[in-house]
């Protein structure tokens, strides 16, 4: 009987891949909740997609194991796993019609005619595609193909849907409008989507948990806003937006976001203030960014929202002064 | 303005010499397109009206080509009739039927493993196929000769191995002219096939694993519909000029081993009968029309796909 829904989805413990020399994935352990939308983000060779291949059970770890809701996975080969993945290319079957490809799964576990072509419009439907069944991959947009993909994946009713880069492939204009359907189906089905992506916003806004992941190695868990607002380390503090990173001394940090410093011309009464010069300025409708070098020689990056239509200007070359209360920041060991 | 004028005269220039190949394109399209018909008129569609008006006349061996021209077909109901010929003809299909399909189980894995190899090593792979082609067909099949004659090299190892006692040499049997032909054909079915598998994306068989394929029943339902082009290609290139094989059952194969190859050269040159030599060549060209019509469908349609 699978375990109760207190443990994890996913425990991963201990795992490492290596290929060759390169070390892809690095003594790795994390726990995916049940019914999580959680997202793996980190630059290109940071180890992301190939987490995703343990999990589906394309690789197997050199060390370590997964556990798949509470069974041990490690060594199981992909079509035995209650997993399912949508592909980057979303490696659509191109001799079999729309339909055929979303039913691929269902036949493969002998289930029968009826039922399969009943499940297969259910999900045709969910992804709005009711129409195109008939068709091929190759006669539908890219959209369309994401879509097809989708369904294909989602009409086994996976434990976990593993999706690898699902908005690469659009343009920017769909990624926007297919982000909240994604969020929507996977809030809808109540089911559990581990997502890849190189994409900061796209996981931030996406994602309930992320996971920021460097030369095979996760440098840290947490909501969007825990990652954003309190980084462990400076790679995380620069690697999710922007953030000024101010040496305390003694091998010590403190990051700090441009918005939570405030601009002005009189020396304010926040707890930490200097006095600086504007060097540039950015205006981009909003907000308008600042890059200001302060007496230190310092260089910060100040953001401030353009709430008041006739509001203050600031002009380049101005002396000004920055201000940020005590617990602005985030103060790094590393 | 200074640089205005040479400015100017520069983008007349371009603009006439545009005009100027513009109109010359039509005309030396026209030729391009014109070349591979002219040559299928010149190199066959002639010398397919020779053939056809031979074996419409009939045989006169004191002429010196030996034919008088006339419009019997008797030549052609003769194939239809005399056993000699249907028997060719169901023998020479058998064989090439039979070596087109072991050299497709044949291929097929090593098509597969090639394209499968490292990227790096598949060119060595591939070389490995083409090598024999190094070397003349002919001296190719007369190797066999030596290799399958009595006291050959495999008559001795099977002498050896304690077998060879009561097989006796198979130089002279259908079994030779079997082995040549898939021997001799066997890297035209490897080559499409490789075309075909490399081409083939991997994420697509992985895609049909996480959806809960087995290796074999993603091999059934992915690979082997996809390398389907492949497969037809390979087969064709194999059946079709297998069917008309002449230099290896005359070599290899003996007096009781009929192809329609054969029998035709026995016609001509033995036989000295141009006309009923030139029907069987015709009969032979109508038989393989269809496979070829189907391999070109075949072709179309994989152009077609995106």
């Amino acid at each position: 009987m699978p375990a109760d829904t207190a443990t994890p989805i996913v425990r991963v413990e201990g795992i490492t891949k290596r290929f060759g020399p390169v070390t892809a994935v690095d003594s790795v352990d994390l726990a995916i909740e049940r019914g999580e939308l959680f997202a793996l983000l980190g630059g290109s060779g940071c180890g992301k997609t190939t987490l995703l291949r343990l999990l589906a059970g394309f690789e197997t770890p050199d060390s370590g194991r997964v556990f798949i809701d509470g069974q041990d996975m490690t060594g199981v080969p992909p079509h035995r796993r209650p997993v399912n993945m949508m592909f980057q290319s979303y490696a659509l079957f191109p001799h079999m019609s729309v339909a055929d490809n979303v039913g691929y799964g269902l036949r493969r576990e002998g289930l029968a005619k009826r039922e399969t072509a009943q499940r297969v419009a259910e999900a045709l439907e969910l992804v709005r595609l009711s129409d195109l069944g008939a068709r091929r991959p190759g006669q539908l947009s890219g959209g369309q193909r994401q879509r097809v993909a989708l369904a294909r994946a989602l009409v086994k009713r996976p434990k976990l849907l593993l999706l690898d880069e699902p908005l690469a492939a659009l343009d920017r204009k769909l990624r926007e409008g297919t982000r909240f359907e994604l969020v929507r189906l996977q809030e809808e089905l109540g089911l559990t989507f581990v997502m890849v992506t190189h994409d900061q916003e796209e996981a931030m806004s996406m994602a309930g948990r992320l996971a920021v992941m460097d030369l095979g190695r996760i440098k840290q868990v947490g909501t969007p806003r825990e990652v954003y607002e309190r980084p462990c380390s400076r790679f995380v503090a620069d690697f999710i937006g922007i953030a000024n990173i101010l040496s305390l001394g003694d091998g010590r940090w403190l990051a700090l976001r441009p918005e939570k410093i405030a601009l002005a011309t009189e020396r304010p009464a926040t707890a930490h203030h200097v006095a600086g010069q504007i060097l540039d300025i950015a205006y981009e409708g909003d907000r308008s960014l600042y890059r200001v070098v302060t007496e230190e020689g310092a260089v910060l990056l100040v953001s401030s929202a353009n709430v008041d239509r006739l509001g203050q200007t600031f002009r380049r070359t101005q002396r000004v002064w920055l201000g940020w209360s005590a617990d602005s920041g985030q103060t790094l060991d590393e | 303005m200074a640089g205005g004028a040479p400015l100017q005269w520069r983008v007349f220039r371009c603009r006439k010499e545009d005009r100027a190949t513009a109109a010359a394109r039509p005309q030396l399209m026209r030729f391009v397109i014109a070349l591979p018909y002219l040559w299928l008129v010149v190199f066959f569609l002639l010398p397919f009206a020779l053939v056809l008006a031979i074996a419409l006349g009939t045989n006169a061996p004191d002429l010196a080509p030996p034919v008088e021209l006339g419009l019997s077909l008797k030549n052609f109901a003769l194939l239809f009739t005399d056993d000699l010929y249907v028997a060719a003809w169901l023998s020479s299909l058998r064989i090439a039927a039979t070596a087109t399909l072991v050299t497709l189980l044949l291929g097929y894995p090593m098509a597969y493993a090639i394209a499968r190899a490292r990227p790096q090593r598949r060119p060595l792979l591939l070389m490995l196929v083409i090598l024999p082609f190094w070397t003349s067909f002919l001296i190719r099949v007369y190797a066999w000769i030596g290799l399958l004659s009595r006291n050959g090299i495999i008559e001795q190892f099977l002498r050896w191995i304690g077998l060879g006692e009561h097989a006796g040499s198979i130089l002279g049997t259908e079994w030779a002219v079997q082995l040549g032909i898939i021997y001799a054909y066997l890297p035209f079915m490897v080559l499409p096939l490789y075309a075909a598998l490399e081409k083939l994306d991997t994420s697509l068989l992985e895609a049909a694993a996480d959806l809960g394929a087995r290796p074999l029943a993603a091999f059934r339902t992915i690979t082997l519909p996809l390398s389907a082009p492949g497969i037809v290609a390979g087969c064709l290139l194999v059946f079709i000029p297998a069917v008309g094989e002449f230099v290896i059952p005359d070599l290899l194969g003996g007096t009781d081993t009929l192809m329609i190859g054969k029998v035709l050269w026995d016609e001509f040159f033995t036989n000295a009968d141009w006309p009923l030599a030139s029907a069987v060549a015709i009969c032979l060209l109508v038989l393989l029309v269809g496979p070829i019509a189907l391999f070109q469908r075949q072709q179309a349609k994989s152009l077609e796909k995106p």
